[in-house]
């Protein structure tokens, strides 16, 4: 049971990427593997990203109990140009409805081959408790659980500042909007912080920023123009609209006039500096149109840089529990 | 059945009793402490030499689950797991299904109680009818059916006017009323302590505010309504504040605390430890000192096991779907005795805060030693060297965060209404 307290339930024995749930508890080395895997996938010339026979005949199955069209296709060619079958399972609309429990479902998977599950659910915990609960030789991805953890988005993100930005040490980065709620910004800041950044700053009004946030390793400003002067990284949030009606802001339109991001507001940032969002964006809410769109905006190369990272993520940890099987083997 | 136990050190609080004295049963009834009476033949004798010799414990908190929940725990295994534990008096919490709102709801616990003889079982009846907080329970009915206590057990009482009117009902029959105090408004549906962890690993957090906002609407009240209230499973230093500082201004208010509130904080949770899920939640390290301290200067004079038996589905869930709750019958005494091993409370403190400073918040004659009660006498051996293997616990529910602890002092006899009802081979 000490596994559970020291996070180490994603790593093998040998240090090898075993599941993908936080970046909690992860090293740089291995963050800055998972980039120049990625990069290997990325940057064949001519096309974007190539296709490669590497989990050929292995079935990855797609577990998402929360909607996300997006990220489940991303996850779904990042599979298939692995060479891998896909299964999907929207597991809200079927199953758990009837009242079936999370491990039935589990169980039932388990029983067509499938070797690794990518998870998404709407409850903090719910990739370490599938992880905890999967058998010996299933990987577990996390695509999203609750407010905790999306660690592939970090990591594409991480890819896509790496891109523009080669090395992370002397980066000031400011994450803009509702922290509170959010999974993407918890696993950019561990990310941030783990490849050694200057500094992270989180930028929103009180309601929408963590109690004792500053123990995430981040400064905490509540006014844009403070927190933007002198990053090279913007990365605006996504607000939802339910915000408004749980008392965390007035409206759209002042949450627009305080943090909503616009070319003249972006001025103290540095003058290189990159713009970035997770998506889906509101345009006019958290940013304006002409700085989605301007020459600093990389929030396309995210999506397509997801692909590539969420590649490397599948195939490493395939790659760590096919040896696994190999040793075991060895030994019987 | 007469008993005698023999050659033991003998700790009384209630009556200020600390030294090696022997023990004299008649029957139902402890007839003397000291020196056997005149002419008293002991049928059987207990050595109790090197064993420790205390008031059978009395716990005034803790979900039995039956009616209702029997997949959970029973009457019968959870006073089995009581006699383990040493603990002899039990209130059960009113959260049953059916709610624990009428006599004839009182005299099946009470009826159940008595046929298995393995604890007294006392009942805290629901203060509002279905525990709904809209219409008061029939109070004087369920006083003369023999409930201690009127609880709104989990379900914080929304209305302040209900609320208001509860304790003049209440205090109309003089009865004791257990207020869990918590702003449902402020819980916001959390699950955790709202703090480091929970800002980490996302979970929706509970603000200690939601409990202290409680306690100073309920603190008020009672003042108002001179009502005497007893606030269960506090969990903040600031509620601990607040109660001293009723006490001294003379309001009729007490506190208890869960044993496992004294021992564990929010950094247990780490790695979405479901068995650390309860409510109200673990809270920071300065909490649960703060906490400590009011144990120590009496101004919480009961630790409670807060008993929530669950059957393994309830804890095999994503953390914030998991059921809050510990099973912690089998851990009371064993928690109570580790403040002394921390240097938090003396033996006799300790001691007093699971027998007669239960006992005395509900008028009740148990928890004490003297010549003419019941005789409920639990003996421990203070040099037992134990590991918690939750597997072993005689609860139906085996959620409890205190796997592989290793305690010192374990029950080898409890006896109950002058009958043996646990030893330990």
């Amino acid at each position: 049971m000490a596994s559970r307290h020291d996070n180490n339930i994603q790593l093998n024995e040998d240090g090898g990427l075993r599941h993908f749930l936080t970046i909690e508890g992860l090293s740089r080395e291995l963050l800055t593997q998972i980039l120049d895997t990625a990069e290997s996938f990325a940057s064949l010339p001519g096309r974007p990203v190539k296709k490669v026979p590497a989990l050929r005949g292995r079935i990855i199955t797609n577990l998402f109990f929360e909607n996300s069209t997006r990220t489940r296709t991303t996850f779904e060619l990042a599979a298939k140009r692995l060479s891998a079958d896909v299964l999907n399972f929207n597991v809200s609309t079927s199953a758990t409805s009837k009242g079936e429990t999370l491990l039935d479902t589990l169980r039932n998977i388990e029983a067509m081959h499938s070797e690794m599950f990518v998870v998404r659910h709407n409850q903090s915990g719910a990739a370490h408790f599938i992880a905890e609960h999967a058998a010996p030789g299933v990987s577990v991805i996390n695509a999203g659980d609750g407010r905790h953890s999306h660690p592939t988005q970090a990591m594409l993100d991480m890819f896509t500042i790496r891109k523009h930005k080669p090395d992370f040490t002397p980066l000031r980065v400011a994450i803009v909007g509702d922290i509170l709620h959010s999974r993407v910004a918890r696993s950019q800041i561990l990310a941030l912080n783990t490849l050694g950044v200057t500094e992270v700053r989180v930028v929103g009004p009180r309601t929408l920023i963590p109690t004792d946030a500053r123990t995430l390793g981040v400064h905490v400003y509540h006014d844009l123009e403070d927190g933007l002067r002198d990053v090279d990284v913007v990365i605006m949030l996504r607000l939802q609209h339910e915000r408004m009606d749980g008392a965390l802001l007035p409206s759209e339109d002042e949450y627009f006039q305080l943090y909503g991001l616009t070319n003249e507001r972006l001025e103290v940032a540095k003058p290189d500096a990159i713009v970035m969002h997770p998506g889906p964006m509101n345009r006019g809410v958290e940013m304006d149109s002409e700085v989605a769109d301007g020459p600093r905006s990389v929030i396309l190369q995210q999506v397509s840089y997801g692909i590539a990272v969420r590649m490397a993520v599948m195939s490493m940890c395939m790659q760590t529990h096919k040896s696994g099987e190999l040793q075991n083997g060895g030994q019987s | 059945m007469s008993i005698s136990i023999l050659g033991g050190r003998l700790i009384d609080p209630a009556n200020n009793i600390d030294g090696q004295l022997d023990l004299h049963i008649q029957g139902e009834s402890i007839v003397a402490v000291g020196e056997a009476p005149q002419g008293f033949v002991a049928q059987q004798t207990i050595d109790a030499s090197g064993q420790i010799i205390i008031p059978g414990l009395v716990d005034i908190a803790a979900s039995l689950r039956e009616p209702g929940y029997t997949a959970k725990g029973t009457l019968e295994t959870e006073t089995l797991a009581a006699a383990k534990g040493g603990i002899t008096t039990l209130v059960c919490t009113p959260d049953t299904d059916p709610v624990i709102d009428t006599p004839a709801d009182i005299e099946f616990i009470h009826r159940m109680a008595r046929k298995l003889q393995q604890a007294r079982v006392l009942t805290a009846a629901a203060l509002t009818q279905n525990l709904e907080g809209k219409q008061l329970s029939s109070v004087a009915a369920l006083k003369a059916a023999g409930c201690v206590a009127l609880s709104n057990a989990r379900k914080p009482l929304a209305n302040t006017l209900v609320e208001r009117r509860a304790l003049e009902y209440a205090a109309t029959f003089d009865m004791t009323v257990f207020l869990r105090p918590e702003d449902r408004h402020l819980h916001a549906g959390g699950c955790v302590h709202e703090g480091v962890v929970a800002t980490r690993l996302g979970l929706p957090g509970i603000p200690s505010a939601a409990e202290t906002v409680a306690v100073a609407r309920d603190l008020a009240l009672a003042e108002h309504t001179g009502a005497r209230v007893h606030f269960r499973a506090l969990s903040t230093g600031g509620s601990a504040r607040m109660l001293r500082d009723a006490q001294a201004a003379k309001l009729p208010v007490s506190g208890d605390v869960s044993a496992h509130q004294l021992h564990l904080t929010e950094m247990d949770i780490e790695g979405f430890d479901a068995r650390c899920h309860v409510s109200p939640p673990l809270r920071t390290l300065a909490d649960r000192d703060a906490l400590r301290q009011a144990v120590a200067d009496g101004t919480i004079a009961a630790i409670c096991s807060d008993h929530q038996p669950h059957d393994p589905d309830a804890k095999d869930r994503p953390f914030p779907e998991t059921e809050p709750g510990i099973s912690g019958l089998e851990t009371l005494l064993a928690l109570t005795l580790r403040l002394v091993d921390e240097g938090v409370l003396s033996l006799q403190e300790a001691i007093a805060r699971v027998t007669c400073g239960p006992a005395d918040l509900l008028g009740l004659p148990y928890g004490r030693l003297s010549a003419g009660l019941p005789a409920d006498i639990c003996i421990f051996d203070p040099r037992d060297h134990w590991r918690l293997d939750s597997s072993a616990l005689l609860s139906e529910g085996h959620n409890t965060p205190f796997e592989g602890w290793e305690f010192n002092g374990c029950v080898t006899h409890t006896l109950f209404n002058g009958r043996l009802v646990f030893h330990k081979n």
